[in-house]
């Protein structure tokens, strides 16, 4: 073969990515541009395969033939509500990839670790194993095999910052003076391991949306180094695109939530409620008496509405609700009412999360809005239904500085005439803080599974 | 003056610099409706790392390589197929009024 035809290929295979993602921008494309990410892989595999001086054909296949398997039957079976640790497994098997390759070139090439060989061996292994048990337990938090609750020790942020500089020291020493030492390699890739698992427990589960988007990034950010172990430019193309999607969806929940990355990191948001913080009902408000409505109530108030918006939070996602939602709202449609969906950025344990669910239950994308999108309707909507969503739609966000939500951008559901909240109890959401929204005088609270709510409604309006 | 012979790692290190910031335009145009598939999409293209799997699984007939690179196909194969095919499942289901 031509010495750089291989090169070429991976040059093509390198812009079908970049053109792959760029075709996500409208729903109508995307189809067609994850199918061209997916040729992409294949191609860039399989010239590697065949230029690469392979010995031992069995284990290769082997080991497609197993992780095909695996891939086929979790990406089958899992549920749409599932996605968020579905996506937190698949980061973790990409940053255990690269640990794997990484160890596996140092074995490889041992004879002829440079300096540079050795740097950028550790880092692809470092950043690896950190993605993988931080991935694993994201996906544990997400999955509830552990509790979802930040986990804070005395002296965490210390703990974390020294085995950081101890590997990061650590690291530096051994490419300088002890690059062949294999005791070195695997301590670091330990120490690697205990970080990653330490950087996400102090994490709670709102703040998953930020942590799965960092998890990406760093799965990318491996594989980079990996590229740079291999002298492979298609993985330092392609890890970068990781790396930036992951930092660009990072940086967007963050300022969807109005904090920054750091104290989404550090600040074990979600623990305990501050003291004095939202106990009142925002500035000159007092605690009113919480009032339960009936179904019956909120069916008079559809009879007479024409425009509805729905706000599905992280609730919808655990009660299973997307479907009866979709129900309530094609008998709303057939009644004549406008119907639209106002999605927050941070709504659900994902970036999109809500999307997705509302778009297996059959919603057409376009009745899906973004907060810019829809914010401003409010004012002129009769009814917005609030199923599962919470702190996204407090507005102590706006009127209450001791708040710890306190400017977060909100979606403004106070400000429509009826605002119906499905609500399984009166507990605050998961930052710990009480809603206010609760309390308004135009506010409709229904208690009771979501699901079941719902179903109810939509059968007393099937029988008006 | 710059070197005529740049050498290896620092063309990666041009290529790193510039493809994050392509990446970074490219998906910032990006809908936040289709952000779970983008994320789980480019969570698949983040399996490229099977590319040096293939290679630490096959190199060799050492028993020590041939575990480790198994171990890394598996992993890298998962994040592939698993990847592009939820990520598929999930914008089929996108539809149009």
């Amino acid at each position: 073969m031509y010495p750089y035809t291989l090169d070429l290929i991976y040059l093509v295979t390198s812009v079908m990515f970049i053109i792959g993602i760029k075709m996500l921008s409208t729903p109508a494309a995307a189809t067609r541009g994850n199918y061209l990410s997916a040729i992409a892989m294949l191609v860039t595999v399989g010239v590697t395969l065949v230029t690469s001086q392979i010995v031992d054909w069995v284990t290769i296949w082997a080991g497609v033939a197993v992780g095909t398997a695996i891939g086929i039957v979790a990406s089958r079976m899992v549920q749409m509500t599932a996605m968020p640790q579905m996506v937190a497994l698949y980061n973790g098997f990409g940053g255990l990839a690269s640990a794997l390759v990484a160890l596996s070139e140092y074995d490889r090439q041992h004879a002829a670790l440079t300096p540079y060989l050795t740097s950028v061996i550790l880092l692809s292994l470092i950043v690896g194993n950190v993605t993988f048990t931080g991935s694993v337990v994201a996906y544990a938090k997400l999955q509830e095999l552990m509790p979802g609750r930040p986990m804070l020790f005395r002296g965490q942020h210390w703990i974390n910052l020294i085995l950081l500089l101890v590997t990061l020291g650590g690291g530096a020493y051994m490419t300088a003076y002890d690059p062949l030492v294999w005791n070195w390699f695997f301590a670091l890739g330990a120490i690697a391991l205990v970080l990653g698992v330490l950087v996400v427990i102090p994490i709670g589960g709102a703040d998953m949306p930020v942590v799965i988007a960092l998890l990406n990034s760093y799965s990318g950010i491996a594989v980079s180094f990996t590229g740079f172990v291999l002298n492979n430019n298609v993985l330092i193309i392609a890890g970068s695109l990781v790396g930036a999607s992951g930092i660009f969806l990072t940086n967007a929940m963050c300022v969807a939530m109005n904090r920054s990355v750091w104290n989404v990191l550090f600040g074990g948001f979600g623990q305990t409620a501050p003291a004095g913080a939202g106990a009142a009902a925002g500035p000159g408000g007092d605690i009113g008496a919480v009032k339960a409505y009936t179904i019956e109530d909120a069916v008079n108030v559809f009879e007479s509405a024409q425009s509805v918006i729905f706000v599905p939070g992280y609730g919808m996602a655990a009660a299973q609700a997307q479907h009866a939602v979709r129900d309530l709202a094609d008998h709303l449609q057939q009644a004549g009412l406008n119907v639209r969906y106002a999605i927050h950025p941070v709504a659900g344990r994902m970036p999109g999360h809500m999307n997705v669910l509302l778009a297996e239950a059959n919603v057409p994308y376009d009745l899906l809005c973004d907060m810019e999108q829809i914010n401003d309707d409010f004012k002129n909507t009769d009814v917005a239904v609030v199923v599962g969503a919470n702190d996204v739609v407090n507005p102590a966000a706006n009127d209450d500085p001791g708040s710890p939500i306190y400017g977060m951008p909100i979606l403004n559901v106070e400000q429509t005439r009826t605002v119906m909240v499905l609500k399984r109890s009166m507990n605050p959401g998961f930052a710990g803080i009480e809603n206010a929204l609760f309390l308004r005088d135009n506010t409709m609270m229904l208690f009771g599974d979501a699901k079941a709510t719902l179903t109810k409604l939509a059968e007393a309006l099937k029988h008006r | 003056m710059p070197s005529d012979m740049l050498p290896l790692y620092l063309v990666g290190l041009y290529v790193l610099v510039l493809s994050i910031f392509v990446g970074y335009e490219v998906i910032s145009k990006v809908p936040p409706l289709l952000h779970t598939p983008l994320m789980s999409g480019t969570n698949a293209i983040s399996g490229i790392t099977l590319v040096g799997a293939v290679v630490a699984a096959g190199h060799s007939n050492e028993v020590f390589a041939s575990v480790i690179g198994f171990l890394a196909v598996v992993a890298g194969t998962i994040n592939v197929v698993g990847g592009y095919m939820v990520t598929d499942r999930m914008l089929r289901m996108f539809k149009k009024r």
